[in-house]
């Protein structure tokens, strides 16, 4: 009498699940809030915070969030912070939040968050949970008006890559990655739940021109654009740097080669020479002479990173004077009436 | 956890005192919690006292962040199923001028049955415990719970409050909207004492400061409906902002405008009334 389109327990649970593709994260409008505080509070700090949610379907939902403290350098700490950690999931279970971490959060201040450091986060995240997001949120960027939340996650290609350890030249062009697929920036979706929509709704000011518009209005952006300089002249010092290396690998690798073809015409004509005399030829190779070594190709992930750190700088002073040039246009028509 | 009892208002009702100057008194506050009447002692000619002076707790006033808001009504719509009210702990600082700002909130769990609460202190500790570690600054300035007005089992969750903080600030927020309206009130309780004996505990409306300036940040489109699909770029949100700039500035023109027809008809009628005399 079974139904033929249901499968028996053992089926569903034997077949392979197949994940799909992340592809929107779902914030609430608290969780907003409490990283908006944190990260003001101690900004020009840079501090974290751990997300809690849901993972469900294509959309993975931050439901709530919780601040790690400032942690000094120090050994014993690291207990400590696992610690509060524990705790506060423990707490937060009781009243029934959910319990299930997704993510964590970091303020940055510019934009200068694509490090090694993240990566090796990321990677440490994903041992433990399927899917977990990176969300990124830019103080100085909302004193300018603009909502700086973003949503990151590593692309599974260039995770695999990383994990092999493999990051030579050869592998990435065979991959076909690039600096710009290493991040992945998944679209945020904002939800609010109806009680506090309909707080909002009633404690909502009556001026039409917020704070946020006003921040929007401001004429100077000229202390923003120089830091993004700023950085950005120092993030091609060191684009030239890894330049600077590369170089000098090449040119190695150049000079041994063209010392292992001397070394083999002087062995060829050693071996013609034996030839002649009726002795034993010697091999061609020589894997103790040292100029055999094969010399280590640096690897391409900090200049990668650099790459990405440059065109953020790229894409802020683009929206930033193009906003700029709005305003002055703004301010061009309010003279002329 | 300590189960505190007390006595609810409506087992001893009390007559006011008839003390033509202890009633001016009493009707000096603001609060409409007036339920509470003094049985007058036989021949006694003792005198209704309030303290501390009621005129130090007037000077009281409370700014609440949105966040608070959003954290309470978040926790309401998590309660467990037999709970009627949630009711937490208030984070904050005190300002140099007096002022209560309330920044962060957390809820605790407890359980109300007819005249007893009871309430888990161990988690309230726990909590304020890892809270003080991220930022040692926010301290506890009073507590909150839902619903509109305040109980007898408000009264007994204050003491207690009372006793971690010296005057706590009791935030309601009401989340079903039983006046038409999302009310939020903050009280701050006087000790109504006859004589030595105390007697009951007032609780007295202090102004309250709704700080909006985070969430209008964020952007109140935003905030306020149920989900927003995409979060706006730097260039729609220029233009939402013209469009506002544009609607106040006729506003303004309008208002103007109609101020200067009206100084006109005035001006007009007063010449008149002098040719006329």
């Amino acid at each position: 009498m079974a139904n033929t389109m249901a499968r028996s327990f053992l089926q569903v649970a034997a077949a392979e699940e197949v994940a799909p593709p992340l592809r929107v994260v779902q914030i609430e409008g608290l969780v907003m809030l409490k990283i908006i505080k944190h990260c003001k509070e101690f900004s020009p700090a840079l501090v974290t915070g751990q997300l809690l949610g849901l993972d469900v379907g294509s959309v993975l939902e931050v439901t709530n969030c919780f601040p790690f403290p400032i942690q000094e350098e120090d050994e014993e700490i690291e207990a400590d912070g696992a610690n509060y950690q524990l705790e506060m999931m423990r707490c937060l279970r009781e009243v029934n939040v959910d319990n299930n971490t997704v993510g964590w959060y970091q303020s940055t201040m510019l934009g200068c968050f694509q490090t090694a450091e993240l990566i090796e986060t990321f990677l440490n995240y994903q041992e433990n949970i399927r899917r977990c997001v990176c969300i990124i949120y830019d103080p100085s960027r909302s004193n300018q008006g603009a909502l700086a939340f973003k949503a990151l996650k590593l692309s599974d290609s260039f995770m695999d890559l990383y994990r092999s350890n493999n990051f030579t030249g050869e592998k990435l062009r065979e991959k076909n990655l690039s600096w710009v697929d290493i991040f992945e920036e998944i679209p945020v979706k904002v939800s609010n739940s109806a009680l506090i929509s309909a707080f909002m709704t009633e404690l909502e000011p009556d001026t039409p021109v917020t704070q946020r518009d006003y921040d929007r209005l401001q004429l100077s952006s000229s202390p923003f654009l120089e830091r993004n300089m700023e950085f950005l002249i120092e993030c091609m010092d060191d684009l030239s740097v890894e330049q600077q290396k590369f170089q000098f690998y090449y040119r190695s690798l150049t000079r041994q080669q063209a010392q292992q073809q001397s070394w083999l015409q002087k062995r060829r004509d050693e071996n013609k020479a034996r030839k002649a005399a009726g002795e034993e030829p010697l091999p061609e190779e020589d894997p103790s002479n040292p100029i055999f070594k094969p010399i280590p190709e640096p690897p391409r992930l900090e200049s990668f990173l650099i790459a990405n750190r440059i065109a953020n700088y790229c894409n802020q002073i683009n929206g930033v004077t193009g906003q700029s040039f709005s305003r002055l246009y703004l301010t061009k028509a309010l003279h002329d009436n | 956890m300590p189960v505190v009892s007390g006595y609810n208002s409506s087992d001893c009702p009390i007559r006011y005192f008839q003390n033509p100057s202890s009633r001016s008194l009493l009707f000096e506050s603001r609060s409409e919690e007036k339920k509470k009447k003094i049985r007058m002692a036989a021949s006694d000619r003792t005198v209704l006292q309030f303290g501390p002076s009621s005129a130090a707790t007037s000077n009281v006033t409370a700014k609440v962040h949105p966040l608070v808001i959003f954290n309470i009504c978040d926790c309401y719509v998590r309660r467990p199923d037999q709970a009627e009210r949630v009711i937490g702990t208030l984070l904050g600082s005190v300002l140099p001028d007096g002022t209560v700002d309330i920044r962060n909130s957390y809820v605790v769990p407890h359980n109300e049955f007819s005249d007893q609460v009871a309430l888990d202190i161990e988690y309230h500790h726990t909590m304020l415990k890892s809270h003080l570690k991220v930022n040692p600054q926010e301290v506890i300035v009073g507590w909150f719970s839902t619903g509109l007005g305040v109980t007898g089992g408000s009264a007994l969750i204050h003491e207690f409050y009372c006793r971690e903080v010296p005057n706590p600030v009791h935030l309601t927020v009401d989340t079903g909207f039983r006046n038409g309206e999302g009310t939020v009130k903050a009280y701050v309780s006087v000790n109504l004492s006859l004589g030595d004996r105390q007697l009951a505990a007032q609780f007295q409306e202090i102004p309250l400061d709704l700080r909006m300036i985070e969430a209008e940040r964020v952007g109140f489109d935003i905030l306020k409906s149920t989900s927003v699909d995409k979060l706006p770029s730097d260039l729609e949100g220029m233009e939402v902002l013209m469009e506002r700039l544009l609607t106040l500035i006729n506003d303004i023109y309008k208002y103007v405008d109609d101020t200067v027809v009206s100084m006109i008809i005035f001006l007009f009628l007063f010449y008149s009334q002098i040719v006329l005399i």
